[in-house]
């Protein structure tokens, strides 16, 4: 058995009393059944998480770093883009 | 801790009974460290391990000190099932092992924790930690047995192998007077045979008890590789009788 049959997942985790699955790592299993238990074992053990994601790395299509400048380069001098001008009610949360 | 059933009410030879079984089957999973396929099923195993361990030590308290209890006792005073303490073999045995034993355990635990014995507390917790090495067991037996030529082989061996060792599981232990055994057995058969099925397995036609085969852990009688294995186990503290680590 080598590592080619075993390909690579990335993990996500939803903490106990998080909102959103954050990227907790990565993990060499055979099947995404497999990836979940190994996820379990490694990413929640001590109760840290109630849900998991597990991707195939290779379905994870990424932003290339040589495309940073146009991608990310933030429109600073233009505040109009951004919604900073909106009064936030009390009691609106997670925003 | 917070589980221990209040010890006076405890029948000591059931919490030997089931304290054993846990102690010798995590070190049996404790000597894959370092060996498994993988990293991955290497943390597994260890956690699987670490989980019988925290149940032996709940268990063993009971009937006495747990060290005392665990390292000073010869093996005819141990009171496992002899499954428990056959060597690892290769993966397909570690897996076989941990099919036929984690059934076992949880069908049993399951049963107790529902019960209001002495053991309903301590049964509570491991029927949850017992759920989930069944599942990884059936997950690998399926793998195994409905991979490839040779792990389908090596399955049925190992399967084939520890077959008269599970006859025992069904011993009625003393102070369990609440577990329906017969019941246990017929359920653990059932799902076993449904798990080997799926994995193109074939269940084995030998006899599970009988005097031809193995069965009398309970009573202190073991196989020859568990002195081996406890001879490794207590070294330190035999050496060192009475020291504080």
């Amino acid at each position: 058995m080598t590592h080619t049959d075993w390909p690579l997942w990335e993990v996500f985790v939803r903490s106990r009393r998080g909102l959103s699955h954050t990227h907790a790592g990565s993990l060499h299993a055979p099947d995404a059944e497999l990836a979940l238990r190994n996820a379990r074992d490694l990413y929640t053990r001590r109760g840290e998480g109630i849900s998991i994601w597990v991707v195939p790395s290779s379905a994870v299509t990424a932003s290339s770093p040589d495309e940073k400048d146009p991608f990310f380069e933030p429109a600073a001098d233009k505040p109009y883009r951004h919604p900073t001008f909106y009064e936030i009610p009390e009691g609106v949360q997670h925003l | 801790m917070t589980t221990t059933p209040a010890a006076e009410t405890v029948p000591t030879a059931a919490a030997l009974a089931l304290g054993d079984d846990a102690l010798v089957l995590s070190h049996r999973l404790g000597e894959w460290a370092g060996h498994a396929p993988v990293l991955e099923e290497e943390v597994a195993l260890a956690n699987i391990a670490l989980d019988l361990l925290g149940q032996a030590r709940v268990l063993l308290s009971t009937a006495g000190d747990e060290d005392e209890l665990a390292f000073r006792r010869e093996e005819r005073a141990f009171r496992n099932c002899q499954l428990v303490e056959q060597p690892n073999g290769d993966f397909a045995h570690t897996i076989a092992r941990q099919l036929f034993f984690s059934t076992y355990q949880h069908l049993l635990h399951d049963r107790l924790a529902s019960g209001d014995g002495p053991f309903a507390p301590l049964a509570g917790k491991a029927v949850k930690e017992a759920a989930y090495h069944r599942d990884h067991a059936e997950q690998w037996t399926l793998r195994l047995g409905d991979g490839t030529d040779e792990s389908h082989s090596r399955t049925q061996r190992a399967v084939d192998a520890l077959w008269r060792y599970t006859g025992e599981l069904f011993q009625p232990v003393e102070g369990l007077d609440e577990v329906d055994w017969a019941g246990l057995e017929r359920t653990w058969l059932e799902l076993v045979t449904d798990v080997l099925g799926r994995a193109t397995l074939t269940v084995p036609e030998g006899p599970r008890t009988g005097a031809w085969s193995a069965g009398a852990g309970r009573q202190g009688l073991h196989t020859e590789p568990f002195g081996r294995m406890l001879a490794e186990m207590q070294h330190l503290h035999r050496s060192h009788p009475g020291a504080t680590w």
